[in-house]
């Protein structure tokens, strides 16, 4: 191999499909062993980005991460939330199992302090993990972040809507997923080291009260969720 | 006993020049009879031609553009117990020499500093830093220390017969006596200090007074002193005249740095920090503007503070120039004095702390929160954000969805599949925002989860949360 190859074989942001999993990659475990199966180093990439892509709202994206953030929680460094949809609940964050003390929610006025604020989040190494839902996401904005996630050695989580799918992203993880019975069935799009081409089923602790409805359905819609 | 003594050499040109980076020819004159003599110049005055001891008019006639301020006494007062309150930082021990000087003493804190050398090393920074110039020497008394200072010998001197030998040499002008003694030694043919203490003491006594035995007495350390100590101010507030109204962050920036070290020196006396800052900014025939600070916790480190400073003056837009600015604590609270780290952990919560200042400077306070639960069956008063994050331990609840919608929506048309529930809430009677409610479970036609109610008072369907 000539040498001026060698060289930038060394750049880290290089990575070859055949040395998959190997990586000395510090990665953080999911809690679920089907998908830290799946992903490079057994987890979530710590100092990469990680996108999840979901058509909406409310099918477990979020107990998805729990695991992770409770663990993260109760070591040093910030649980980022920026420009979050809505209240992240502190009941049920609590009963997940995370110490609200290490929460920090970030509303910035507009979508370029939010870009901003992401940035600075995963640049100063202060935060365990960022997690963002950002708009008008493009492949600069999103290079920058990824480059500050590795400057900062932190993980970056964000939510995007699954048509962005089709969007070439310079994120180290991409995440598809989509409701299943009594779980979540993740696809993942991109990993470091070769594609995957069945989805795997999680199951996911369901919400609620375990006591049936006794009530009938009523006849309901979400304007908007 | 061990002293240093500062000679700030240059004070009474420094109140007026040190708020600027590359200040112009400037000179400070004086009024001496009838006529205004130049008493100190600055660098780019004495490249245009100007120095000590000139006519303020041909000063003027020499150098074009000159600045020529009148000498100001009370400013250099004020500059030197600001000198003093920075110098509380290496000791408690300080003690003023009007006009022009600084004496403390520091036999007792130097294993603090680790040392003289360093201690003397972080002083000359800190003085620079200021905007000063001095002349540091370090003698066993303390008026042996201030008479080397003033003859600009700077040596760190710790026996007593060494002293005797350097100060042997110093003029006998150095000497705090009225002219009338100077001229008398001088006529008498003792031009030296060694010179005059060879002569009789008695006959000396007798022709200038016991006053020049007292003094010679004392710079050797043959009798002991009795000094006052200078008392720190309870508050802090200084003032800085810059020399130019500026309006450019950069340039106000500049100026405020001056004055951080003497804040730390403050703080650190007083074993506290600040957690808010006010830089109010004074203009001409306008009220001030007023920046303000705030921190995570409380601190005494001009470098976080100069780094915050940088950012928010950056982002703060100033309608007029300014001429003063003044730096405020408006709140002192105590806190204890770092601890060195023995194994050099990484201190993440530092980092952490700036982290949420930068994001509040630029998305504003109430922007960047915590979250903490609170005492209260109402889901929407369950929680509440927070500024400080509190140590109560959060109330856990299972049956609780990871988003609370911020307003409840309206259901309309469509359909939606309950899993589980009821779970009643009632409460709220007392303060009027009482809610009578049944929550479930339900799935929308996309798998979606959500934290519905019905209302028990008007039997309409509400979604106040989701299970993401």
């Amino acid at each position: 191999m000539s040498a001026s190859l060698e060289s930038v074989l060394q750049h880290p942001g290089i990575w070859r499909g055949n040395q998959r999993a190997q990586t000395a990659e510090d990665a953080l475990p999911t809690g679920f062993a089907a998908l830290d199966a799946l992903l490079p180093g057994g987890g979530w990439p710590r100092g990469a980005l990680t996108e999840l892509l979901i058509e909406r709202q409310g099918i477990g994206e979020l107990r998805l991460l729990m695991p992770t953030l409770a663990s993260l929680s109760r070591a040093d460094g910030w649980l980022a939330w920026v420009a979050p949809p809505y209240v992240p609940y502190a009941a049920a964050l609590a009963a997940a199992g995370i110490d609200l003390k290490r929460l920090v929610v970030a509303k910035p006025p507009s979508e370029a302090d939010a870009w901003w604020t992401a940035e600075q989040a995963l640049r100063s190494g202060a935060c365990g993990v960022l997690l963002a839902w950002l708009r008008a996401a493009d492949e600069r904005r999103m290079r920058r972040l990824q480059l500050a996630a590795e400057t900062g050695h932190t993980w970056g989580v964000l939510f995007r809507h699954a048509r962005a799918a089709q969007d070439r992203s310079p994120a180290a993880l991409r995440l598809l997923l989509e409701p299943a019975a009594n779980g979540l069935a993740v696809h993942v799009l991109k990993r470091r080291g070769g594609p995957v081409s069945q989805p795997v089923i999680l199951s996911m602790p369901q919400a609620g009260v375990a006591r049936r409805a006794r009530r009938t359905a009523p006849v309901l819609s979400l304007v908007q969720a | 006993m061990l002293w240093l003594a500062f000679h700030f050499r240059a004070l009474s040109l420094e109140v007026f020049s040190r708020g600027a980076a590359a200040p112009a020819p400037l000179v400070v004159v004086e009024k001496q009879g009838s006529r205004t003599w130049v008493i100190a110049c600055n660098d780019a005055a004495e490249a245009c031609g100007v120095h000590v001891g000139m006519a303020a008019s041909a000063a003027q006639a020499l150098a074009d553009g000159l600045v020529v301020r009148r000498r100001d006494p009370s400013a250099e007062r004020e500059s030197l117990a600001g000198l003093a309150v920075w110098a509380g930082r290496f000791t408690p021990s300080v003690s003023l020499a009007p006009p022009d000087g600084l004496l403390l003493e520091i036999s007792t804190c130097l294993s603090l500093h680790r040392g003289l050398g360093k201690l003397l090393k972080q002083a000359r920074s800190g003085v620079t830093e200021m905007g000063y110039a001095a002349t540091m020497a370090c003698a066993p008394s303390s008026h042996g220390a201030w008479l080397l200072a003033k003859a600009e010998i700077e040596k760190a001197i710790r026996e007593p017969a060494r002293l005797g030998s350097l100060l042997a040499a110093l003029p006998v002008a150095l000497l705090d006596q009225p002219p009338a003694v100077v001229e008398g030694l001088e006529r008498v043919g003792a031009r030296t200090l060694g010179e005059c203490l060879r002569l009789p003491r008695a006959g000396v006594a007798r022709r200038f007074g016991q006053a020049l035995i007292d003094e010679l007495d004392r710079a050797l350390g043959r009798v002991p002193e009795t000094r006052a100590f200078f008392e720190p101010p309870a508050s802090f507030e200084r003032a800085l005249e810059l020399p130019a109204p500026v309006q450019a962050a950069e340039a106000l920036l500049f100026a405020a740095r001056r004055l951080l070290p003497e804040l730390e020196g403050f703080l650190s006396l007083r074993q506290a920090g600040v957690q808010e800052l006010e830089l109010a900014c004074r203009h001409e025939r306008r009220d001030p503007t007023i920046v303000k600070l705030g921190f995570v916790k409380p601190t005494r480190d001009a470098g976080r503070m100069q780094l915050l400073l940088r950012e928010t003056l950056g982002r703060t837009r100033l309608p007029a120039p300014v001429h003063t600015i003044v730096l405020r604590a408006p709140l002192v609270l105590p806190l204890s004095a770092s601890s060195g780290d023995l194994f050099q952990a990484r201190n993440g919560e530092a980092d952490g702390d700036l982290l949420l200042e930068r994001l509040r400077i630029r998305l504003g306070k109430d922007a960047v929160h915590g979250i903490e639960s609170a005492a209260d069956h109402r889901p929407e008063r369950a929680w509440r954000p927070c500024q400080e994050q509190n140590h109560a331990a959060a109330a856990a609840n299972r049956h609780r969805p990871l988003w609370l919608l911020p307003q409840p929506l309206p259901c309309h048309d469509g359909r939606l599949q309950l899993k589980s529930g009821p779970e009643r809430i009632e409460s709220g009677w007392w303060d009027g925002g009482d809610v009578a409610r049944d929550y479930y479970v339900a799935e929308d036609r996309n798998g979606a989860q959500l934290w519905v109610y019905c209302d028990r008072v008007s039997g309409e369907w509400f979604v106040h949360g989701v299970f993401a």
